[in-house]
């Protein structure tokens, strides 16, 4: 027997927020994957939609690659509102 | 990858994990680390899945609808728990088939703790207070342990697990309340299942080889014998408060350590039960062994009918 393809789940807990991903399963195919997420994921009314998705569908960074991706954002600190030195009287901006 | 290499990222590995920073799934680790937690997470699996047996038992048995709900939804939740911890293992980089067939084959160990049957009912009122409570102990010490998807796991675990001891104290307070001979099944159970309980703690910390580089590593981030401490503590109060006797003579608040002294454990025992020859070794692997064969005609049906209708449109999300 060959292993079920392994899916990962999102689960958005109310309306309003975001699907967050929560875990993965096995699963044939994407009802079952959904049928189970359901019964693994929200037991315990966790959610009110579900998306699943083939984990092999899935295209991630590598940590090698987080210098060249991540760390041009560390030197700019002119895009946080703190940089720019204001009055103190100035309240509320 | 030459030799210093591997050095200098095995430095900034133990750099990471000394700040508390998380590992995650594709970052660079040791190879001993990353063997460590396969074990070690599936481990934690097997003996979730195992766990459901004796319990599963008694099911069909139970004393009224309350008991039954309560008892279905727990077992349901074990299994939930294997299968976040398989999920964990997988992300290391094994699969899990070969992770059954490590259980099937008899080559990966499980909680010990569930190779004694399930006599009576008292036993379910046992087996939730303090199986689960000393599985508690153990497992919200691991929330902070440092790889990433073993620590998450951990937190949605945790989260479930606290309706389960109490649900187990609270048929042990029921039969407390009871006639004398529920009393005398309540303690009988207790009686069975203290000694085994404060097994699951494993062996001495002067007994257990890998405790130090699990410390470093932090995935384990209390001792065996600070955890075994901490669960006796806690434990011996609960059982005075509905009447029920620790069935240890030992037993006895040492005012100056602030703990409960207690008697020494059959270590014996313990590693007989280890290696496969406590009173249900057999009978549970057989069970698992079982399931898993009867079983697989439907795995091979559902994948055969997913393959037939692979083309079939989804219900997209956006
Ligand atoms: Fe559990
Ligand atoms: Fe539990």
């Amino acid at each position: 027997m060959k292993d079920w393809p392994l899916w990962e789940v999102f689960i958005r807990s109310k309306n309003g927020l975001e699907h967050r991903h929560c875990g993965s399963l096995h699963a044939t195919d994407a009802q079952m994957a959904l049928e189970n997420a359901r019964d693994v994921y929200t037991r315990r009314s966790e959610g009110v939609s579900i998306w699943v998705v083939p984990s092999a569908m899935i295209t991630a960074s590598q940590p090698e690659e987080s210098g060249e991706l991540f760390e041009p954002a560390a030197d700019k600190a002119y895009r946080h509102p703190t940089f720019y030195v204001l009055p103190d009287e100035l309240k509320h901006m | 990858m030459s030799e210093m290499e591997i050095k200098s990222l095995e430095e900034r590995f133990n750099q990471r994990i000394a700040n508390d920073e998380k590992i995650e799934a594709k970052d660079w680790m040791p190879e001993k680390y990353r063997k460590t937690h396969i074990r070690q997470i599936s481990q934690h699996a097997h003996s979730e899945i195992v766990g459901m047996l004796p319990e599963g038992n008694w099911i069909t048995r139970c004393p009224t609808l309350r008991r039954k709900v309560a008892l279905l939804a727990k077992v349901q939740d074990e299994g939930g728990h294997g299968l976040y911890l398989y999920s964990a293992a997988e992300t290391l980089g094994i699969s899990r088939e070969e992770l059954i067939d490590q259980l099937l084959s008899g080559e990966a160990k499980y909680s010990s703790i569930f190779n004694y049957p399930a006599l009576t009912w008292a036993d379910m009122g046992a087996i939730g207070w303090l199986v689960d409570g000393a599985a508690i102990m153990n497992q919200v010490a691991l929330i902070n342990t440092s790889y990433g998807p073993y620590s998450r796991a951990m937190i949605r675990i945790c989260k479930e697990e606290s309706f389960h001891q109490r649900q187990g104290y609270e048929i042990m307070m029921a039969l407390m309340n009871g006639t004398q001979e529920q009393r005398d099944m309540a303690q009988d159970a207790l009686n069975r299942w203290w000694w085994p309980s404060l097994m699951m703690f494993g062996p001495r910390d002067a007994e257990s080889p890998n405790t130090e580089q699990s410390m470093r590593w932090k995935l384990k981030r209390k001792t065996n014998d600070e955890l075994r401490q901490a669960f006796v503590d806690q434990t011996v109060p609960q059982a005075e408060l509905i009447g029920l006797r620790i069935p240890d003579d030992k037993l006895k608040w040492n005012e100056e350590r602030k703990h409960y002294d207690f008697g020494d454990i059959d270590w014996e025992e313990f590693w007989q039960v280890v290696n496969g020859h406590g009173p249900c070794n057999k009978q549970r692997l057989e069970a698992r062994r079982k399931a898993h064969e009867d079983g697989a005609w439907v795995r091979d049906a559902a994948m055969a009918y997913a393959e037939k209708h692979a083309n079939k449109t989804y219900r997209q999300a956006v």
